[in-house]
């Protein structure tokens, strides 16, 4: 497969617009900074945003999510025994969209992108293809982990209801925030290119 | 909507070592975007896509009138996120109490005390960042559905478009005001209001808005009107 860089051309990552060399420092198109003129620190970016993801994880499966006050007592609860009153509840379906969103996809997620940057540099790890897919699918379902944090935010809006019942949010759901934050900004660090580099025919 | 997925795609020579001259202008050629596969892309048929041979990522699907359908329908998301903003969104009754809520509260709630960041995030991936988004794309798009030239700066505000696109979540709180209901299911009782419906109309127009977006289309046109 021919690709821009191995025909002595620079390809735009953004819209794919060829420039000749040496190429300007933008695109002439759209004016995304093009490779090849400061060092690469994609996948530095990459480790560093995985990192503050990780580092924000660990407080958002300790601390509560939610403290509910019923009649003047005070329940707490986490992630995971937010999904656990769920299925007390009978609520299947609802127990596993939120345990898929909010503690398969982050974990999953993270040994992805992890595993993604490894295999960068080391070569000689699974095919290209199927990397790519799992590029892909990281991407897109990366924020769909936000569920639990919007479910936070409704309740505690709409659950005020002074004696009776009032919901407010958890140090967790600040946490858990910037952890789906943090690792979606990892995802995008990640440049999809050098996944297919092995395949390409190198630039004498 | 005729959607082939026939692949139009011509990759070009394959020519161990290329040689300048012997390739295409630059103008003529397309890098995939994501795998950097070099094309050489002749005029795609409207209603078609041509996808990357190597890693399937649509380069191009030019449609009919896009422009002018993706400037109408981002112009109909601006005026039901309005309407979704103001409207009351859930009705909640518990004990005897009756409490509305439109988005606005969802965001305020914690506007004073350690959840402001929170409730910026939030106001910022449901309201803000989509609304941004919308008119961003009638900015650029609607002086290239009269044939005009671009706006001023549209390069840029069509970069900060495409930006937002994965934090603009308004199809994930549908997803969170879901499970929200079911969660409070045996402590009151919850219905949905007006917006609510408008939000989740919002949602489905900017699903079929973004089949209508070629990336490569709007970038081209950019490129050639403001010569
Ligand atoms: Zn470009
Ligand atoms: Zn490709």
């Amino acid at each position: 497969m021919m690709t821009a860089r191995s025909a002595g051309l620079v390809g735009c990552p953004n819209c794919g617009r060829v420039h000749d060399v040496p190429a300007p420092g933008r695109c002439q198109r759209c004016g995304w900074r093009l490779p090849g003129h400061a060092p690469d620190r994609s996948l530095q970016r990459v480790w560093a945003w995985l990192f503050a993801g990780l580092v924000v994880y660990i407080p958002a499966n300790i601390y509560p999510m939610l403290r509910t006050n019923t009649f003047g007592r005070t329940t707490e609860s986490t992630i995971l025994e937010g999904v656990v009153d769920l299925l007390h509840h009978g609520s299947y379906g609802v127990a596993l969209v939120v345990f898929v969103a909010s503690i398969v996809i982050p974990i999953g997620k993270f040994f992805a992108i992890a595993y993604l940057a490894i295999s960068v540099e080391r070569r000689e790890m699974m095919q290209v293809h199927a990397r790519h897919r799992l590029f892909e699918v990281v991407e897109f379902i990366g924020r769909w982990s936000m569920i639990d944090v919007f479910v936070v935010a409704i309740l505690a809006a709409l659950v005020q209801l002074d004696f009776a019942a009032t919901i407010n949010p958890g140090i967790a759901a600040i946490s858990f925030a910037l952890s789906v934050a943090f690792t979606m900004l990892s995802a995008q660090s990640f440049d999809p290119k050098t996944i297919w580099l092995d395949g390409d025919m190198r630039p004498r | 909507m005729s959607q082939s997925d026939q692949v139009h795609t011509s990759e070009t020579s394959r020519s161990a070592a290329p040689r300048p001259g012997h390739l295409p202008p630059v103008e003529d050629l397309v890098a995939c975007p994501t795998c950097d596969a070099l094309y050489q892309l002749p005029d795609v048929p409207k209603g078609s896509r041509a996808r990357c041979l190597r890693c399937h990522t649509v380069l191009t699907a030019p449609r009919d009138g896009a422009m002018t359908r993706i400037v109408m329908l981002a112009g109909t998301s601006v005026i039901l996120m309005l309407a979704a903003i103001f409207f009351p969104f859930l009705e909640l009754t518990a004990a005897g109490i009756t409490q509305r809520s439109s988005i606005m509260d969802v965001v305020l709630v914690f506007a004073d005390g350690p959840f402001v960041g929170l409730a910026i995030a939030v106001g910022a991936l449901i309201v803000i960042l989509p609304l941004a988004r919308f008119l961003a794309l009638i900015y650029v798009l609607a002086p290239m559905a009269f044939g005009w030239r671009p706006a001023r700066e549209a390069v840029p505000v069509f970069r900060l478009a495409e930006r937002m696109k994965p934090w603009s979540m308004a199809e994930i709180f549908i997803v969170g005001v879901a499970v929200a209901l079911i969660k409070v299911a045996g402590l009151a009782h919850l219905s949905l209001g007006p917006a609510f419906w408008a939000f989740v109309a919002l949602v489905l127009i900017t699903a079929v808005k973004d089949t209508f977006m070629c990336r490569l289309t709007i970038w081209k046109t950019l490129e050639q009107r403001s010569q």
